[in-house]
């Protein structure tokens, strides 16, 4: 039994740090996460919810504290980041999609260089999720003749075309204008109907309700309160979760 | 026998028929010495700057840090030490410093060529490095994001796009090492300053004389800069996209068909 646990387990931070030279913007962060969970991660600007999804791929270098990917601390595990980061994906508020690079040549070259497929398996994946994201017509495109929403669909088809096991995306809608966002949340909404594992930083209350399994509540470098969504944004515990939420829950 | 020329235009022309081969001979050299010095000035300008940018993680080990250190500490003496010292001077010390010291005796031609290389490339490591600080730090997370590493991400996303934003100061190398492999005349390399100083000393002409090397070098300047402006141009790209259609149902496998050649395009 235990092992099965263990099993479903996929990801789980331990008392994770980050400073900044004296500032500490994570202070002892300790979540863990379950296969098909989709956990969004709310809080006030400022409070580290985008330095914590960015230290969980090294992008950020924690200070201290532990990452562990099915159950092995990934600093232990992997040598070499890069295997790792396949597996884990990322997705930027500000798109960051190769400028020089057509959006198909966008969702090849990680395969290509990275996980050294040919180039034409590679074509094949990229075009799967370019179709699945709604971007398949657009391939010979640059990323500076796209819209917003368009870029942010590509680069979750250019995420997904590693076929990671987690996808993590850090403000994914927020660069977006409310037509837009519709659209991007619309895709996310089926990777995690297709049970994808994912890990959100998001504004979207609504899309957190709806979609989250787990919801975690980050005020100033601490979990202050994780939970499901019907308590989070019914019946929070912490008066500061219940502050926070205060003009989403008046407005619905 | 021939009347000997009396107006400044009978001197040119008379210049030009009896050393025209000279001139030519001289600006073959001299624009030789300025595209070969340039392109490799840029290949030591690309690699010095790629290697200045490698990230130092503050895990790596102490051994690996200081190793890094030392390299950056004398690539940044070398920028230095060619940068801050006359091309003039650099080609005497090349050339007759490795005749005195190392015992190497290059030829005049090779030491012009040695010279112009690695001047240029102090100048491109400089460019380079701007370059590469030009370019949105959004593109190195995301390669770094998608798995790939320093030198993958400079290969297939930085470099690419830093070389459009510096291709103006290479233009600028090129034109500047076209003029400037003049002073190579103190080693006596055969380029087009030293030959016309070779026929102006023939008939004390000197007005006339290098009134045509003045020709003959902007003529080399100006078409190189026409040259590298439609080299720019090109390296835009389209300003538009071709929609491609996919019917899923065509192929009932899922396999997406090539996109033929002109579509790659």
């Amino acid at each position: 039994m235990i092992n099965m646990d263990e099993q479903k387990n996929i990801l789980e931070i331990k008392e994770l740090k980050k400073k900044f030279g004296e500032r500490e913007i994570l202070k002892g962060i300790n979540f863990s996460v379950n296969k098909g969970d989709v956990v969004c991660i709310i809080g006030p600007s400022g409070s580290g919810k985008s330095t914590l999804i960015r230290c969980i791929n090294f992008l950020e270098t924690p200070t201290s504290g532990e990452i562990c990917y099915k159950g092995e601390d990934v600093l232990k595990k992997y040598k070499d980041l890069a295997l790792y980061r396949t597996k884990v994906g990322m997705v930027f508020q500000q798109f960051n999609l190769f400028n020089n690079m057509t959006v198909l040549e966008n969702c090849v070259v990680g395969q290509v260089k990275v996980l050294k497929k040919d180039h034409e398996a590679a074509r094949q994946t990229a075009m799967k999720y370019l179709y699945y994201v709604g971007m398949a017509d657009y391939i010979n495109a640059k990323p500076n003749q796209l819209s917003g929403g368009q870029k942010q669909r590509v680069a979750i088809a250019r995420a997904m075309a590693l076929e990671p096991e987690i996808l993590l995306l850090d403000e994914p809608t927020s660069a977006l204008d409310s037509e837009m966002v519709g659209e991007v949340l619309n895709v996310m909404r089926e990777l995690a109907n297709a049970g994808l594992t994912m890990i959100v930083v998001t504004h979207e209350m609504a899309f957190a309700r709806e979609v989250a399994s787990k919801v975690v509540f980050i005020d100033q470098g601490v979990i202050a309160e994780e939970a499901t969504p019907e308590i989070i944004f019914k019946n929070p515990s912490n008066p500061r979760t219940k502050e926070f939420l205060s003009r989403f829950n008046q407005n619905n | 026998m021939t009347t000997m020329p009396t107006t400044f235009f009978e001197w040119v022309f008379f210049l030009l028929q009896q050393y025209g081969g000279l001139f030519v001979k001289g600006a073959v050299v001299t624009l030789l010495l300025a595209l070969i010095g340039t392109f490799v000035g840029c290949i030591i300008g690309f690699v010095v700057g790629i290697i200045q940018t490698i990230p130092v993680d503050p895990n790596t080990g102490t051994v690996k840090k200081s190793f890094y250190r030392c390299v950056r500490w004398l690539l940044d003496a070398y920028v230095e030490v060619f940068r801050g010292t006359p091309m003039i001077v650099q080609a005497m010390v090349v050339y007759y410093g490795s005749m005195s010291i190392f015992n190497i005796d290059m030829s005049a031609m090779f030491a012009g060529f040695l010279v112009v290389s690695i001047n240029t490339g102090a100048y491109m490591a400089e460019t380079v490095r701007g370059g590469i600080n030009s370019i949105d730090p959004g593109q190195t997370e995301a390669a770094t994001a998608i798995g790939m590493n320093h030198f993958q991400t400079m290969r297939s996303v930085i470099i690419p796009q830093a070389l459009r934003n510096i291709m103006p100061q290479i233009g600028n190398n090129l034109i500047i090492n076209i003029k400037d492999t003049s002073v190579l005349n103190v080693i006596s390399v055969t380029e087009l300053y030293f030959s016309s100083k070779s026929a102006a000393g023939v008939y004390y002409k000197y007005f006339e004389v290098f009134f045509i090397t003045c020709v003959i070098y902007f003529v080399m300047t100006f078409t190189v800069s026409r040259f590298l402006r439609w080299v720019e141009g090109r390296m835009a790209g389209p300003r538009d996209y071709q929609l491609v259609t996919y019917d899923p149902m065509q192929d009932p496998c899922g396999h997406f068909p090539m996109p033929t050649r002109k579509e790659q395009d």
